[in-house]
């Protein structure tokens, strides 16, 4: 059974016409001791059978631990966003699976990373960032209510 | 990253979450709840604890 009701899906079709440059969703997950991996996948196909320009490409936590980490990611259901055809990594992560608001998260994310939607952040906001000495990682904690 | 705390307690625990949203930077900075985007800027980059800032 689909998750995303007929209206969400023409929604995100539309949203995801002003996509301008493809979105890879690499996505480890791990067969046992995984809770929510099958319907993170569910969730993902769901979200690519709606545009040409997002792919899913899986990786196993375990077989592919060494990829995984080089990415940052050590649990699963864990999500690297990679953008355009040279797979630039976006360094946008999710960790757990992407329901509720955390699914709005999710397609703005892919949506910023594709150039599809409006810049958002102020000029003051985007030098101040710009002037960052070292990289800096961000952890957001959500719930998906 | 977005962390989702239900799933991941052992994170919640270790960056001591006790409400949502949570954002914890890596340079210590921590924000409980939403800020306006000037502020919640200024915060994850721990700008406003920089002594070298008027």
């Amino acid at each position: 059974m689909s998750l995303l009701s007929p209206t969400d899906q023409q929604t995100l079709r539309d949203s995801f016409a002003k996509m301008t440059r493809r979105v890879k969703l690499l996505f480890f997950t791990q067969a046992i001791g995984c809770e929510t991996c099958l319907e993170t996948r569910q969730i993902l196909d769901e979200i690519a059978a709606l545009t040409d320009q997002v792919v899913i490409e899986e990786g196993n936590l375990v077989l592919d631990k060494d990829r995984a980490a080089s990415f940052g990611i050590d649990r699963a259901p864990g999500i690297v966003l990679l953008a355009g055809e040279d797979d630039e990594d976006t360094r946008i992560r999710f960790l757990g699976e992407p329901a509720g608001y955390d699914f709005l998260s999710l397609v703005d994310a892919i949506l910023a990373a594709s150039g599809g939607s409006e810049q958002t952040l102020s000029d003051a906001s985007l030098a101040a960032v710009a002037g960052l000495a070292e990289p800096i990682t961000v952890r957001v904690f959500v719930t998906p209510t | 990253m977005t962390v989702q705390a239900s799933e991941f307690y052992d994170l919640a625990r270790e960056y001591r979450v006790s409400g949502v949203p949570k954002t914890v930077v890596s340079n210590g900075a921590e924000i409980l709840g939403a800020l306006p985007e000037a502020r919640f800027v200024d915060e994850v980059l721990g700008s406003l604890s920089d002594p070298s800032r008027p």
